[in-house]
This record gives structure tokens, C-alpha cells and sequence, in this order.
């Protein structure tokens, strides 16, 4: 009777924390039991709920990490003011348990079986917006996807960039490209700006090529750069966005 | 079409409250507005999340297209800004 | 039956001192801004505050409205979402002013705003030194987020009837809802009675 999910329903599953990885001193990943999850797709998102001993309940939303096929894992970033993300990237151990529902999202989804999952794939991460964008490259090296991609991803500083490990080892066909705007290694070479309208035009597939783009980061991260791509000519419609709240801006 | 304010986020972010309300994903789903016409993805909708309450405007002509209110634990949600949700 | 979240609890509450505080609230020193449509930015020189709906319409300009007697007033504001803050400073002008210019028989307001927002109130509770325009806040000018150039202030109500971009009050015989009225908020609003929803 557990987890019968109604075609198109949601219900709120138990999830326990299997294991926690500490991407930067300020972001934790959480992978996930979740023994009734029904899969999902690359982009999507879930749900969380937690509830404290007197009954009070907090819910956030937040991008699923991993791939399709790979246990569910959630890329949390701490604000300092906030009622959920200090629990999660602090006080959550092994174990614990809180409820999720999910996956939520039909629009901001990459899907390698259809048509936009086969054309060139441009990538535009501000800050923790390169959660969901995580789940699209894992997902395009899970099918053995060769499109060519490219990551841009606008960070404040080097210690903030999360997944720099396996981002420093890319697939065959992936560029990973950092902007950091705020502070620079001394050996720097790359980008060390905001994301403005030359820098998508040096790193944007060319209009020609029939490319998709996914933007994912705060609101004036998403709108900027959205509205850079629709200047070189991306038709909107071929442009997907996802905003987060004003946190962590790049 | 002018930008979003930082802070101001978008469909994406009432997905689930969306299902539980349609019983189906909605996020792709075209709405049009009932003021100015403007078709979008629920995705594309400009959503004001405040404590009272959710406000979801029309991008083009700020027109308020759906509001989520809760009320004693029940969820409360007002659909009139729509000419069509499909 | 949801399981508990190991450790999870509500954000730190500070202590509410006696009897300052309604019931259901605690003491923040943040000032939350969220609103549910974007920032007006109406130029000083387009503004007018108006109240209709009386013997005659009464309209002030910004540069009118300034050289309108003024209070500096300190007060606690309460919103129907439990937070409330203690000793907040304003200025602005009293609506014992504004509706002393205007000949009405009326009991109740609807005050309008840029952007769209709208709020109910009885007109009694406008009077008595229970209300205000207020333009300044902590000493400076009031800022866009928190609803500048000028917002309603009248602190007795949970504080969405403190209406942001406030531009005038629509004079009326019937309380007509506003827009988080129409949704599901009290009418009136007393946190003192804990009024958060229609019918409580």
C-alpha cells in the first residue's frame, strides 16, 4: 500500500539521509533513500518537508543532483538567515529523516529522447543554479549522449564553485567554462566578469546550429542572460529558464 | 517585456502545488492572459512569493493571472486572471 | 503522520516582552519585504494623493502634501504573518488631516495604490491619531520596497492594511473587500483579536 503512486498525483514519501558530501564550505549534498521514488528526469526538481517536535512545518524546493537512475540527491546551499538551509547543510546527519514529494517539473527538463535532446547544448549556471544543469551532464553521460555541450558557469570565487572535481574531468564533447566575478586565483586565465553580452557571444553555440539553452540561477542572473540570447538570435522558446531565490548572486 | 526584480521568481517554482491542485504536471502548460492576451509556459509566469499569499502576474502586462492563498491550512486558489490554462 | 525532522525546529523567536506583543506573534528585528507585484516607481512629479467619493474630490501634490502638517510617530507594527516589530519611527501626515480637508458621510475607505493593491478599513479607524501617510521611515525617505514615496501606516491593524504605494482612499457606504480580503483575510484585521482570516 506504501508508495501506490496515482498516475499524476503526488504523495509525500520518507526520505533518510544515506550519506552527506560537502562541496564548499557553505553547500552539501544530501543523497537520499527514497525506496518508493519513481524516477525522474534530468532538470527536474522535488519537494522537501520538514517538522519539528511541536508540529511546526517548513517546505522548500530544491533541483534533484543526480541523474536519472542514480540515487536522489539534493545540492543544498546555506543561507545564513534562513529556517531550513542551516539545518540541512549543518545539523542533517546520516539517518535523519524529512519528507519529500516529486519529481516536480515538465518544462525545465532535458531529455535525451527527443528531439531538443539531440542538438548542441549550451548550459548557463549562476551560483547553485548549476544544481539542475549537474543532473542534464550526468544524465547526457548515463545514455553515452554525444551532443556537443558547453557549462558557463558564473561563480563568485573559486572556493564557491560546486562539483569542481568532476567538472575538472568532463566528458568527450563537454567544455566547462567558470567565470568568477568577484575574486580570481593568481594563476587566473579565464573569464573574471559578470556574464554580459561578448561573453555569450564567445561561448553560445551558433544560432545555426538549431542549439537549446537552460539558464538556472538567481533572478537577475536568469534574466540577463536570457535576454543576451534572445539579442544573438536564440528564439525564446528554445531558451529555458529556471529562477532561484536571490541568494548566493554571482 | 521588462526584467523580473531579483527575488521575483517563476513558474517553476509553484510545480507542485500545481499538480496537487490539476493532479498532472503544469509547469509546460500554455496559459494566456486575461487582459492583454500574452500566451506563456506556466514556467515563463512571473510568481511573487509573500508571506500572505502567492500572486502569478502576466510578464507582459502585469495583470495578476492566478493567486494561492492559505487559510487555515487549506490551500485557496484563485484562477480568473487565466482567459485559458492548457 | 508526517515523521519529525531530527533536531528541525522554527527559526529562533526572540522574547516577546509583556503585553506589547498580541497573541500569535513573536519580535523580529528584520523588516521582511515581499510584495506581490513589481516595485512602482512613480516620479514625485506624477504623484498625487486623492480622496474621492466625497461633496468634492480633494487632491494633493507631492509639494502640497509636504507642506501638510507632520508627525514623527513611533509605533509597533504586526503582520497577520506573526512577526511583529517593536518601536518602529515614521513620518508623515495624519489622516485626521487629510479627511479634516474633505466634506464626507461615509463609514468606510477603500484606499488604492500604484500597482493595483487595494485594502478595506472603516473610516473611524482612519481617525483619532490611529493613522497615517507616512513618507519617511527611520529618519530617511521611505524606500520603493517598503513602499515609497509614501505608504498608509495605521499600526492598530495587522500591517497588510498598511497599503504600500498607497495614492489615495476611495470614500464608500459599503466595506467592499480589498485584495487579500477578497482571498481570504479578514476584513477588518485586529491582532489583538487575532482576525488573520475571514470569519475568525
Amino acid at each position: 500500500m506504501a508508495g501506490t503512486a496515482v498516475r499524476g498525483r503526488l504523495t509525500w514519501q520518507t526520505a533518510t539521509v544515506d550519506s552527506v558530501v560537502d562541496e564548499t564550505p557553505t553547500v552539501r549534498t544530501l543523497v537520499l533513500g527514497l525506496p518508493d521514488w519513481a524516477g525522474h528526469q534530468a532538470g527536474q526538481h522535488l519537494d522537501i518537508r520538514l517538522t519539528g517536535d511541536d508540529g511546526y512545518q517548513a517546505e522548500r524546493s530544491y533541483s534533484i543532483a543526480a541523474a536519472p537512475g542514480e540515487p536522489v540527491a539534493i545540492t543544498v546551499e546555506r543561507l545564513d538567515d534562513g529556517e531550513v538551509s542551516p539545518y540541512l547543510t549543518q545539523d542533517v546527519q546520516r539517518g535523519d529523516e524529512f519528507e519529500v514529494r516529486g519529481p516536480i517539473g515538465g518544462y525545465f527538463v532535458w531529455d535525451p529522447a527527443r528531439p531538443d535532446g539531440t542538438v548542441p547544448l549550451l548550459l548557463l549556471a549562476g551560483g547553485s543554479g548549476v544544481v539542475p544543469l549537474r543532473s542534464i551532464l550526468r544524465d547526457r553521460a548515463r545514455v553515452g549522449s554525444s551532443v556537443p555541450t558547453r557549462l558557463l558557469y558564473s561563480a563568485r570565487n573559486w572556493d564557491e564553485v560546486i562539483y569542481r572535481s568532476e567538472f575538472a574531468s568532463p566528458e568527450a564533447g563537454v567544455e566547462v567554462i567558470y567565470t568568477l566575478t568577484r575574486q580570481q586565483p593568481a594563476d587566473w586565465t579565464g573569464y573574471a566578469r559578470r556574464v554580459d553580452q561578448a561573453m555569450i557571444t564567445e561561448v553560445a553555440w551558433p544560432v545555426a546550429q538549431a542549439p537549446v539553452a537552460y539558464v538556472c540561477g538567481p533572478t537577475n542572473f536568469v534574466e540577463a542572460v536570457a535576454a543576451d540570447l534572445v539579442a544573438l538570435g536564440y528564439p525564446p522558446q528554445r531558451v529555458k529558464t529556471e529562477r532561484f531565490g536571490a541568494t548566493g548572486t554571482p | 517585456m521588462k526584467p523580473l526584480e531579483d527575488g521575483v521568481l517563476d513558474g517553476n517554482a509553484i510545480g507542485g502545488r500545481l499538480i496537487e491542485l490539476f493532479g498532472t504536471e503544469m509547469t509546460a502548460a500554455v496559459g494566456a492572459c486575461g487582459v492583454c492576451g500574452n500566451a506563456s509556459h506556466v514556467a515563463e509566469m512571473a510568481v511573487y512569493l509573500t508571506e500572505l499569499g502567492t500572486v502569478v502576474r502576466c510578464r507582459v502586462c502585469d495583470n495578476v493571472l492566478m493567486v494561492f492563498v492559505e487559510v487555515r491550512g487549506i490551500t485557496c486558489v484563485d484562477l480568473q486572471g487565466l482567459a485559458s490554462l492548457s | 503522520m508526517s515523521p519529525v525532522s531530527r533536531g528541525f525546529h522554527r527559526r529562533h523567536q526572540e522574547a516577546e516582552p509583556a503585553g506589547r506583543v498580541p497573541p500569535g506573534q513573536y519580535v523580529t528585528r528584520d523588516f521582511p519585504v515581499l510584495s506581490a507585484g513589481p516595485t512602482p516607481h512613480t516620479a514625485l512629479a506624477n504623484w498625487t494623493f486623492s480622496i474621492e467619493g466625497g461633496s468634492s474630490p480633494a487632491s494633493w501634490t507631492w509639494q502640497e502634501f509636504q507642506a501638510l502638517p507632520s508627525e514623527t510617530v513611533t509605533v509597533d507594527i504586526h503582520c497577520v504573518t506573526r512577526w511583529s516589530k517593536l518601536d518602529t519611527r515614521w513620518k508623515g501626515v495624519s489622516l485626521d488631516v487629510l479627511l479634516d480637508a474633505v466634506s464626507y458621510d461615509a463609514p468606510y475607505v477603500l484606499a488604492f495604490c500604484d500597482g493595483g493593491y487595494t485594502t478595506n478599513l472603516p473610516v473611524a479607524d482612519l481617525k483619532g491619531g490611529q493613522a497615517w501617510v507616512a513618507y519617511s521611515y527611520d529618519g530617511k525617505p521611505l524606500p520603493a520596497e517598503h513602499g515609497g514615496p509614501a505608504r498608509l501606516l495605521v499600526p492598530h491593524l495587522y500591517f497588510w492594511k498598511s497599503a504600500k504605494w498607497v495614492r489615495g482612499l476611495r470614500l464608500r457606504q459599503v466595506d467592499a473587500p480589498g485584495f487579500w480580503e477578497m482571498y481570504g483575510y479578514h476584513m477588518y484585521g485586529d491582532p489583538w483579536r487575532e482576525q488573520r482570516y475571514a470569519g475568525d
